[in-house]
């Protein structure tokens, strides 16, 4: 494999890892603050379809984009109503989500576009299309850095973008202000807080709309960026990688990036490494690549190869006391 | 407020409170049908009628509600030991693996050695599965829920491996050859002409052993009290002696041998061969059954009656209401776990204030306590 096999590889890594990036991220606003999130992967799909189907309608894809935030932080609401104020089971909620959206996607696609609950072909000017960053073909003719300017880092959707500026800013967001400290804090002690004089459950709330948002966006990346359709069950376990990843990142915005990418990479060589011969292992079953960021998460979880501890509160409804 | 929030007696709390969840699912279910312009009263109908209405409708039925019979079962057994057991999914899958291969084996006897054969081997794997995660959260603190979503995914890929490359059937698309004629378990038709053909087979009697089973298991045995108090009081089961990982692996052990049991009914008694995705979901509406029926043998065979009729139900909708999509159902599924299994508090607290009114009535006049109201 040359180096002009890597850029393609590493491109199209890029492409898988970001909707992971995003579920990811929004996972770690959630179960920083102590609340698990097991429906990331219905609030994706939930918004898959809205920005498909609204974007279709309506002929504009932001629109799209909107009616996916819409949606998926909807379905965020529901969780919190359910996980903070009704003091529920969260992953019961998390996975009653993931079947709502597998069901009502299907339901309302059906019922609106009658072609068995995908969503009509968007045309290419109604989806987010890629962006050339400046002096992007002028900088390719410079050799090895060239190519990587032109090819891996300029072309993509500004989602991508966005995807990537998420991870500083929630590194500095949840580190260095006022609102990080507390949602750190509430995903920890959750009565030190309250005690403080903090409300709980606004900052919980707050944390679940900042998910429903990015699972939003990822949503939309995936009909309306990468694809230009919704069709059944396109998330098709997105949202559990994501989760895996939040947890081999252990809950950190930085590892959150590379564990993404990691699994972005795997997902990219499962399709290339078909049928390639190696030496004394020989050939490596495609089944096995696709199991093994799971594999590796449980390693993990167990504590074979550094350990992986959640927020303290995680999953506990808060009781206030009177 | 009027009185005091009074208790809930038991039969609000273990019938009242999951029928009204239910209905209040059936509900949005048919204002969805209604806002998508076709008569939701009629959609309920044929529903209904679909699932109960004729022998071979109601053969439909009680086979999806054997399978959810035993998923809804192993939920049950892990939830009594304090453990959230979300992979029935893929214990059920991989049980298959021991199920068919016990069945090709022995499919040129006779079908009762296949049938016990494969029930052998369905619960051999399926425990195993189960375990391990038991034994991670036991010994390691991975947490279960995590490590069980992981196993499913760990066992699609595994399974999807093992139909394509190694017990595969040449020629067809990853599955595996289909059971000879000597060794098929016998539907339930070939004894009672009523049900017409309809998958219902011995497993059914093997879901109401289980039923029975799981009962005498946790209710009148030392064993069961173990896995109650560990869930109920780990603090209290550490104090009187009982080894927390010992119990916590038997009893992922019996719940996915429980959930493996499942593709005795499907796979080797219906299908006849091992398909891939065989279990499609029907380790996760376990999550359901267990939830709704309150992790009680009762409860669950009332609520795996129920999932089940839907499913049945849902077909016949497509059939008869084209306009109706069947996925109608999977989104009352979905309404009912949320309901029953997350949003229980919902109704909790109006209904404990009507039973607390209808009972302070003849005892207090206070005359704040209604204005209040």
């Amino acid at each position: 494999m040359g180096f002009e096999d890597i850029i393609p590889l590493l491109n199209s890594s890029v492409r898988f890892a970001v909707p992971l990036l995003l579920a990811c991220i929004a996972g770690l606003y959630s179960e920083r603050s102590g609340i698990v999130d097991i429906g990331l992967e219905g609030k994706m799909l939930g918004a898959a379809f809205a920005a498909a189907a609204v974007a279709a309608l309506t002929g504009n894809v932001w629109y799209g984009m909107l009616a996916a935030i819409f949606v998926s932080c909807c379905m965020s609401m529901i969780h919190a109503i359910a996980s903070i104020n009704l003091r529920g089971n969260q992953v019961i909620s998390g996975v009653a989500l993931n079947f709502l959206a597998l069901g009502g996607t299907v339901f309302i696609g059906h019922s609106i576009f009658k072609r068995g609950g995908t969503t009509p072909n968007l045309p290419k000017d109604v989806r987010i299309g890629p962006i050339e960053l400046p002096f992007a073909a002028e900088i390719g003719q410079v050799p090895f850095v060239g190519p990587i300017y032109e090819q891996l880092i300029s072309g993509h959707s500004i989602i991508v973008y966005f995807a990537f500026a998420a991870v500083p800013i929630t590194a500095w967001v949840l580190m260095k202000t006022r609102l990080g400290l507390r949602l750190r804090a509430v995903g920890e002690n959750p009565k030190a807080l309250d005690t403080a004089g903090i409300s709980v459950f606004k900052l919980r709330y707050q944390a679940l709309i900042i998910t429903g948002i990015l699972c939003g966006v990822a949503g939309a990346y995936l009909s309306t960026s990468q694809g230009a359709n919704f069709s059944e069950n396109m998330t098709a376990g997105r949202g559990f990688i994501a989760l895996a990843a939040l947890i081999f990142a252990k809950w950190k915005p930085w590892n959150a990036l590379w564990t993404c990418l990691l699994f972005g990479v795997l997902s990219a060589a499962q399709i290339r490494l078909q049928g390639v011969e190696f030496p004394l292992i020989g050939e490596v079953p495609v089944q096995f690549i696709q199991a093994l960021p799971y594999v590796l998460t449980v390693v993990l979880l167990a504590g074979f190869i550094g350990r992986a501890i959640p927020p303290k509160a995680v999953g506990q409804p808060y009781v206030k006391e009177r | 407020m009027s009185g005091a929030r009074q208790p809930l007696p038991s039969w609000a709390l273990n019938v009242l409170m999951p029928a009204m969840n239910v209905l209040l699912a059936l509900f949005v279910g048919g204002l969805a049908v209604a806002l998508i312009g076709e008569n939701p009263i009629e959609a309920m109908r044929v529903l209904a009628y679909g699932a109960f209405g004729s022998g071979y409708g109601l053969g439909f039925t009680l086979h999806y509600a054997t399978s959810l019979t035993f998923t809804g079962l192993a939920v049950a057994v892990a939830y009594h030991s304090g453990l959230f057991n979300i992979g029935g999914e893929g214990q059920a899958y991989v049980a298959g693996l021991g199920a068919i291969m016990m069945a090709l084996w022995l499919d040129q006897t006779h079908w009762v050695f296949v049938l016990v054969g494969s029930i052998v081997g369905a619960m051999t794997l399926g425990a195993l599965w189960a375990a391990i995660p038991g034994y991670l959260q036991a010994k390691r603190g991975s947490h279960i829920v995590i490590t069980t979503i992981m196993f499913n995914f760990i066992a699609s890929a595994f399974m999807s491996y093992m139909l394509a490359q190694v017990i595969t059937n040449p020629g067809a698309n990853a599955e595996t050859r289909t059971i000879a004629e000597t060794g098929r378990i016998p539907l339930l038709s070939e004894y009672f002409e009523f049900f017409k053909h309809s998958p219902v087979n011995i497993m059914l009697i093997f879901g109401i052993l289980a039923l029975i089973g799981v009962y005498i298991l946790l209710w009148r045995t030392k064993l069961g009290f173990k896995i109650r108090t560990l869930g109920q009081n780990p603090e209290a089961a550490r104090y009187a002696g009982i080894s927390a990982v010992s119990i916590i692996v038997i009893a992922m052990a019996i719940s996915g041998a429980l959930a493996g049991m499942m593709a005795v009914n499907e796979a080797v008694s219906v299908q006849k061969r091992l398909v891939v995705g065989y279990v499609q979901g029907f380790g996760f509406i376990g999550i359901a059954v267990a939830f709704m029926g309150r992790a009680h043998p009762v409860g669950i065979v009332l609520a795996a009656i129920l999932f089940g009729a839907l499913y049945q139900g849902g077909v016949e909708l497509a059939f008869v209401m084209p306009a109706v999509p069947s996925e109608l159902v999977l989104v009352i599924q979905a309404l009912v776990i949320l309901f029953s299994g997350a949003m229980d508090e919902m109704f909790k607290p109006v209904l404990e204030r009507v039973f607390g009114a209808f009972r302070s009535k003849p005892r207090t006049d206070d005359s704040t306590a209604t204005e209040e109201a």
